[in-house]
């Protein structure tokens, strides 16, 4: 696909996640909200960083030293939206959903998609390591929790959610160990070089125009 | 290759991050919306509106008839199995254990239940009262007198209901203390009646 198009899907998703029926529907159950739609609202910033990093300004690639400063936001970003006041916050008041709608794609997602092939195998093992049991641990909050941590969820839907992320935990676990064994790492295509006058392929157009 | 960029990169990034979460867990003391509020309402007491309501008797009053006197506050609606009934117990007991409204001893402590649910006519806030042994004007069983006022009230006091799926309702079980200037100065987990009366002699108390 090209990158152009790409750019347009991506958009286009974003708006229908913010379509009002869309957005309550997810939102209006805690394991949809904290495993559905967050993870999709990153995976469109990864997107939109893995289609574009060929146009990431060299200034910024050289000041995101190993992908440090990248993954710390994804982390902290992370962080931020698990906590559950965040998610009461962000139900109850429409702008601090905006505010979640564009921070995960460009303060989370963006960065991932362009730190994370940064990023040496030691410092993402470093990073895998902590996230997955913080998942798990954030996921066993919920079910352990006697009380509601969330004004606008059910303690049956905490439990859920609990369960979903330990889940995805897990899945997060599998996946690493996974990807380790092929040895596969994410990458950006070469960056754009200097324009050069291709005399053969104009030619050949020129051909083509006037058969 | 490592530039002077990075060190300015990885600050701003952490120092922005550690703000956020800081902000949003009130310097990590809490991480839910309930303990927020809670802690911002004992910080700094909240002005509440004036609300219309109508008691057990059908008799009108507004909250601000309550001024110079304490007043301990739950939000029930009258077909709630579970915690409502708990909450009734506890305010019964409360009833017991702090002094009559004109008998001149110790602080004057009143109760008032509001029911957020609709259907809660005065029949309904009648026989809740029965059951409990609530009498006006020491613990009144109110609703409020239309649904915008309704909507205010809540807001004010943020109590938060969602159905519970069964066709009932699934909202906070705090207890609040309204002080003698009418401000809403304490939100108070569930707790024994004992400790619930001395919570709010504690607010009657406070200057």
């Amino acid at each position: 696909m090209s990158t152009r198009r790409l750019l347009v899907a991506t958009c286009g998703s974003w708006l229908v996640l913010w379509l009002p029926a869309v957005r309550g529907g997810l939102e209006r159950d805690m394991a949809l909200h904290m495993a559905v739609q967050m993870p999709l609202l990153i995976a469109l910033g990864a997107l939109v960083a893995a289609a574009t990093c060929r146009f990431e300004p060299r200034w910024l690639a050289a000041a995101d030293w190993l992908g440090i400063a990248g993954i710390a936001a994804v982390v902290l970003g992370t962080s931020f939206w698990m906590v559950p006041r965040a998610l009461d916050q962000a139900i109850a008041d429409w702008r601090i959903d905006l505010v979640k709608f564009l921070t995960l794609p460009l303060l989370v997602g963006m960065p991932l998609g362009l730190s994370w092939r940064r990023m040496p195998p030691l410092g993402r093992a470093f990073i895998w390591a902590n996230f997955i049991p913080k998942l798990g641990a954030v996921g066993g909050l919920y079910l352990g929790a006697p009380m509601r941590l969330c004004a606008y969820y059910r303690l049956d839907q905490q439990e859920l959610a609990g369960w979903t992320l330990i889940a995805v935990a897990v899945a997060l676990g599998i996946t690493w160990f996974v990807a380790a064994f092929i040895g596969w790492t994410p990458s950006c295509g070469k960056r754009p070089s200097r324009p050069s006058v291709d005399g053969a392929g104009r030619q050949r157009a020129l051909h083509a125009s006037a058969a | 290759m490592m530039t002077r960029g990075f060190p300015v990169l990885l600050a701003l990034v952490l120092a922005t991050g550690i703000a956020a979460l800081a902000f949003e867990t009130d310097g990590f003391r809490v991480v839910t919306s309930a303990g927020a509020r809670q802690l911002s309402v004992e910080r700094t007491p909240q002005i509440l509106p004036d609300a219309h309501l109508v008691d057990q008797d059908g008799t009108p009053f507004t909250l601000g008839a309550y001024s110079g006197r304490t007043v301990l506050v739950d939000f029930i609606y009258t077909r709630c199995p579970t915690i409502c009934g708990v909450l009734g117990n506890d305010f019964a007991g409360v009833l017991r254990s702090t002094p009559a409204r004109r008998s001149g001893a110790g602080a004057p402590i009143d109760l008032l239940s509001i029911s957020f649910d609709p259907a809660d006519g005065q029949d309904a806030l009648r026989l809740y009262g029965e059951r409990f042994g609530a009498k006006a004007p020491r613990w009144r069983i109110a609703a409020a007198a239309d649904a915008r006022i309704r909507a205010d009230l809540l807001r004010s006091f943020g109590v938060v209901v969602i159905p519970d799926g069964m066709g009932g309702f699934i909202h906070n079980d705090a207890v609040y203390v309204i002080d003698a200037r009418g401000r809403l100065a304490r939100i108070l987990d569930p707790d024994t009646p004992a400790q619930l009366a001395a919570s709010a002699l504690k607010v009657a108390a406070a200057p």
